[in-house]
């Protein structure tokens, strides 16, 4: 009946190994860049969104719905084949030499979850008791030190598990990065399957990474619940 | 060094309190006491302006709280505040939570800070707790942990808004302790509470509010003797027989009442 012969010796090792690993580290560099980013701009706009002036509050609404709502991959195409247009010329040069697709991937990759993990943390802010901005202000601290010394670093702690999924979602994402070409774990075993014709073998390898990935993840959060949270967690 | 006058606060259209007029001085214990929803606790929270005040004048250690120039992140930092749930801060260890303000506000050295605390810390009995954090102690220990947080600043008034009511009663008796303590030092404070036993002992007057009206002010030997208002009357009844008390019934506990009344 099946007539595929499977041959898992081509993805073990060699030349086809060594795509699929360089598409694991390309996968793993464009998350990481991704979540630093998406992490510094989505602090930003949460702390917009609950903002006392309206018009700052309307800006950081605006930007959520507007990013939260469109398709990653138009996204990305827009970065990838709109953005230039509008870039000055030396930015285009710089890009270029530093590899447009992959900063396209990134921006995209960064606007698009910023927009979750905003929503993230602002949750994680709400959910620290308004006893703590009290003590913090009866002791004498500003509001913003009050937030910078106690609510913040509780709103952080809490946000860790929420932000760590994110991660995972960008390196999932991360696969639409293949259609502008950016050499990503996905792009690989495309790129192994149409060499070898093995794509049962090279897509198998790819999925197995992220799901490798997924629960090494996964059981590290449920670590840092238990050990961390439990422990510094207002009551 | 507390002066209230004619002080008014609406909650929209509740009336929380009622033209309060007191005069706190330098050293006193005020003792305020009253059925739940009285506003009592609106009441000690006017006086850090964590409840800001609707009408009237009041004067905290020299400054004008209804005078919009006032600074009040200064004047907070004059005033110990110690909460009914303590509001200890969870991310950080006891050391921490005591020496947080003295460095950032104070400017305190990390080692000045850290002596100071220690000192504070064997006062209240928890020298080995230092590196501890909040949730591994028990209530009674976090709200003496919460006092020297307190008095880590070096306060002029403390505050105490029911600082015993969310303790198991075993644990009433060592916070109640530190609180005698520092009323003894001559420290100003007002403290809101229904331990009897503990007005008696250090306070030297009792104020009694219904519906946000202070009702009755007098020294404690004479409201538990000789309450005047009817009221007052009643509140002092049930307070000896929790059996009928309010339904908000764990502000008190059931042997302490009793034993301290007696
Ligand atoms: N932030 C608030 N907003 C609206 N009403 C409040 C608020 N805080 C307290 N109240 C109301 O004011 C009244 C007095 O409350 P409170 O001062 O807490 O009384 P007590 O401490 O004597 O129990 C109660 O009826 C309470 O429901
Ligand atoms: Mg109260």
């Amino acid at each position: 009946m099946l007539n595929y012969k499977f041959d898992w010796s081509i993805i073990t090792s060699g030349q086809y190994f060594d795509w699929l690993l360089s598409g694991l580290f390309t996968t793993l560099k464009l998350s990481a860049v991704s979540i630093v980013f998406s992490f510094i701009l989505g602090l930003l706009i949460a702390v917009m969104r609950m903002s006392h002036s309206k018009p700052v509050r309307w800006v950081a609404l605006s930007y959520l719905e507007f990013f939260r709502n469109t398709p990653l991959l138009v996204q990305i195409f827009f970065w990838y084949f709109g953005s230039y247009k509008i870039l000055p010329m030396f930015v285009n040069d710089w890009l270029n030499e530093t590899g447009f697709e992959f900063a396209a991937a990134t921006m995209a990759l960064t606007i698009y979850t910023s927009a979750f993990i905003a929503e993230d943390i602002r949750s994680g802010i709400l959910s620290i008791p308004k006893e703590q901005m009290e003590a913090a202000r009866s002791a004498g601290f500003s509001y913003i030190r009050s937030m910078q010394y106690i609510i913040l670093p509780q709103a952080v702690r809490i946000t860790v598990p929420p932000l760590v999924n994110q991660f995972l979602n960008i390196a999932k994402n991360s696969s639409l990065a293949m259609t502008i070409g950016v050499m990503e774990m996905t792009y690989q075993a495309r790129q192994v399957e149409s060499y070898t014709f093995k794509g049962f073998e090279a897509f198998t390898a790819a999925t197995v990474v992220y799901l490798v990935l997924s629960i090494v993840i996964t059981l590290l959060v449920n670590t840092y619940n238990e050990k961390v949270l439990k422990v510094h967690k207002a009551s | 060094m507390i002066i209230f006058q004619g002080v008014h606060k609406w909650f929209k259209d509740l009336h929380v309190l009622n033209d309060i007029n007191l005069h706190i001085t330098s050293g006193e214990v005020l003792v305020v006491c009253g059925p739940s929803g009285s506003g009592k606790s609106t009441l000690i929270r006017t006086i850090n302006e964590l409840e800001p005040i609707s009408d009237g004048k009041l004067i905290v250690d020299g400054m004008d709280l209804s005078d919009k120039s006032t600074d009040i992140n200064k004047l907070r930092a004059e005033i110990g505040f110690v909460f009914q749930q303590f509001n200890l801060y969870p991310h950080l260890s006891v050391i921490r939570n005591i020496t947080l303000a003295p460095t950032k506000i104070r400017k305190m050295s990390k080692k000045d800070a850290e002596d100071e605390a220690m000192l504070l810390l064997t006062r209240v009995g928890l020298a080995d707790k230092r590196n501890a954090y909040p949730t591994q102690l028990s209530g009674g220990q976090q709200q003496r942990v919460a006092i020297a947080r307190a008095l880590a600043m070096k306060p002029r008034i403390m505050l105490f808004d029911e600082p015993t009511s969310a303790l198991d009663p075993e644990m009433i008796g060592e916070v109640l302790e530190v609180m005698k303590d520092l009323a003894r030092s001559g420290m100003t404070m007002v403290v809101v509470t229904h331990e009897m036993g503990f007005a008696r002992e250090v306070a030297h007057r009792v104020a009694f509010m219904a519906d946000g009206i202070i009702l009755e002010k007098a020294a404690p030997e004479e409201f538990f003797l000789r309450p005047q208002h009817p009221r007052a009357q009643q509140f002092l009844r049930q307070l000896l027989t929790p059996m009928q008390a309010e339904s908000n019934g764990s502000n008190f506990s059931h042997h302490h009442t009793k034993e301290d009344v007696k």
